[in-house]
């Protein structure tokens, strides 16, 4: 675990305004290598922020990607799998990978971009553990994920309308209809 | 439906929760059993969804911080730790000596508490109503240490990013080490209460079994990953803090069952005094905060920080677009991850046997729910 960030004299925060991009450092090493040659042009970019290792890959690969990273490099730990909305962007979500492996105590991050409406596939496959997260990405975000055994939302009820993390919900919205014909009561807030 | 009949063998499906007082909170379970066999479950969550990580968009990083506080409310000074490590990872911040050591001993203090109230809780919907006494006394001694170090007794903020707000107060050295004193000697008597106990080991060996493999494909952490065999802990694995500095043991075990997982927190209770007894000889002298910005605006960037909860790997993932409010706030919950273990701990057991599972997970629904 010696990923010390490279470039010298270009510390993250200039002084005055912070920088409008993530300044990352590229990631090298056997692993991207490896992931290289597998993968090819599906894997989008190599980089670490801060000494965190992350790659950006194309949204099909996501899959083929952990089911590799856990038979050949002892990735076999999920640790969560989360969503940013980054509303102005064509690809507007970002869908995040935590991966852990225990053997060589190394965690990494994968994210794919995906437009709203795409569908990536569920992890359910590689790791049982994506189940519930996944579906907290949909309860919050309305990302569905392909051939998931159990699509539905898992931490508000199943008939509300409209996903409370998306930047375009206010913080104070909510399924008034909902609220009245079950709670009985004009507004939560 | 088909038409019920005299001896009829279709499965019953019964409810379990939301308002039942061994479920530790608003869990309901749907069960669905052939007789006293379970042979599914499904966990129904969501009653105390507050929506904290949009409240935490909605903040600015230091306003966000209590409300961290409020999801696993058993153990908020963990919670605390964890976000002001993600925070000042962000803005690559240094803290002070004096304020990490304090930061271990305070964490782990409340590492007791947690594993405390999972122990005399647990124990008491196993049916022996004495430990819960117990524990709750010594628990009021580690919450009236929290109250005359930040005012606060469950819900502490303890913690600011960049170090702490408060010092020490006079004496706290002696109540600390008086505390842990005294503290094992009462490990000792929950110990002789419940570890021979023949009910209690009756009740609770194999029962709701995970093997290590189980573990790691449904991301479960914690006591429960080590009670399966696992010796992985984060303070030793990626220290923070300062951990390194201390000499402890990961108490493991093998079997993965609930007798085990009893057996492990009580070892880590132990394990933590010892952690404590080691800090509070070295705590030294010098500032309690660090050069944190009055105004706290890290540079564009996301990072992933995690700790060693009580429960498990608590993760804050913060992504950063410049301005003095998170852009995005994850916190990856061990008790929602863990949870999802249910329904592989008490497929074919007995329905009896679901309180023991529910217990032994140590869920606390506003950090399941968030």
């Amino acid at each position: 675990m010696a990923e010390e960030p490279k470039a010298a004299g270009k510390p993250a925060s200039a002084p005055g305004k912070p920088a409008a991009v993530m300044a990352v450092v590229p990631w090298e090493g056997d692993l991207p290598r490896l992931l290289h040659e597998k993968f090819g042009d599906q894997i989008l970019e190599f980089s670490t922020y801060l000494g965190q290792e992350f790659l950006v890959a194309k949204p099909e690969a996501a899959v083929p990607i952990l089911e590799f990273l856990k038979s050949d490099a002892q990735f076999d730990y999920l640790v969560d799998v989360t969503a940013v909305d980054y509303l102005s962007r064509t690809e507007r979500f970002d869908v995040v990978y935590v991966l852990y492996s225990f053997a060589r105590n190394q965690r990494i991050r994968i994210k794919i971009r995906i437009p709203d409406g795409f569908k990536p596939r569920t992890a359910t496959g590689v790791h049982p553990t994506a189940n519930w997260l996944e579906r907290e990405v949909y309860d919050m975000f309305g990302i569905e994920f392909a051939d998931h055994p159990d699509m539905r939302r898992i931490l508000l009820p199943e008939e509300w309308q409209g996903y409370p993390l998306r930047k375009e919900t206010p913080i104070t919205q909510q399924d008034q209809r909902w609220v009245k014909e079950n709670l009985g009561i004009e507004s939560a807030q | 439906m088909p038409e019920p009949t005299f001896l009829d063998s279709t499965e019953l499906v019964l409810n379990m929760g939301p308002q039942h007082p061994a479920t530790h909170g608003v869990l309901r379970v749907i069960l669905k059993l052939d007789g006293e066999r379970i042979r599914g479950t499904e966990c129904v969550i969501g009653y105390l969804h507050r929506g904290v990580e949009k409240i935490g968009e909605n903040r600015t990083y230091q306003m966000f911080a209590p409300y961290v506080d409020r999801m696993d409310y058993v153990s908020a000074v963990s919670n605390g730790l964890g976000y002001c490590l993600a925070v000042e990872k962000l803005l690559s911040l240094e803290v002070p000596e004096r304020a990490q050591v304090v930061r271990v001993i305070l964490t782990e203090l409340n590492r007791i508490a947690s594993h405390l109230v999972w122990l005399g809780t647990h124990a008491l919907d196993i049916g022996a109503i004495t430990p819960v006494f117990y524990t709750f006394r010594e628990r009021e001694a580690i919450l009236d240490i929290y109250e005359k170090f930040c005012g606060a007794r469950m819900t502490t903020h303890a913690f600011r990013i960049g170090g702490l707000q408060y010092e020490l107060y006079e004496g706290f050295e002696e109540e600390v080490k008086r505390f842990c004193k005294m503290f094992v000697t009462k490990v000792d008597e929950y110990e002789e209460l419940l570890t021979g106990n023949r009910i209690w080991i009756g009740r609770l060996t194999n029962v709701g079994v995970l093997t290590a493999e189980d573990c790691k494909a449904f991301g479960v952490t914690g006591p429960m990953l080590r009670a399966s065999g696992v010796k992985w802990d984060l303070r030793k694995a990626q220290p923070y803090s300062g951990y390194e500095k201390y000499d402890f043991e990961i108490p493991t075990r093998q079997n993965g069952d609930t007798y085990d997982r009893y057996i492990v927190r009580v070892q880590e209770m132990r394990q933590a005094v010892r952690i404590i007894q080691q800090a509070v000889e070295v705590i030294p002298a010098g500032p309690i905060m660090g050069k944190a910005p009055k105004v706290i605006k890290p540079p564009v960037g996301e990072v992933y920080v995690s700790i060693e909860a009580p429960k498990g790997e608590l993760g804050y993932f913060l992504v950063s677009d410049g301005s003095t409010q998170p852009y995005r706030v994850r916190v990856r919950p061990p008790s929602f991850v863990n949870l999802q273990a249910v329904d592989k701990m008490a497929r074919g057991g007995l329905v009896a046997d679901m309180v023991a599972i529910i217990g032994t997970i140590d869920i606390i629904l506003g950090e399941v729910d968030r």
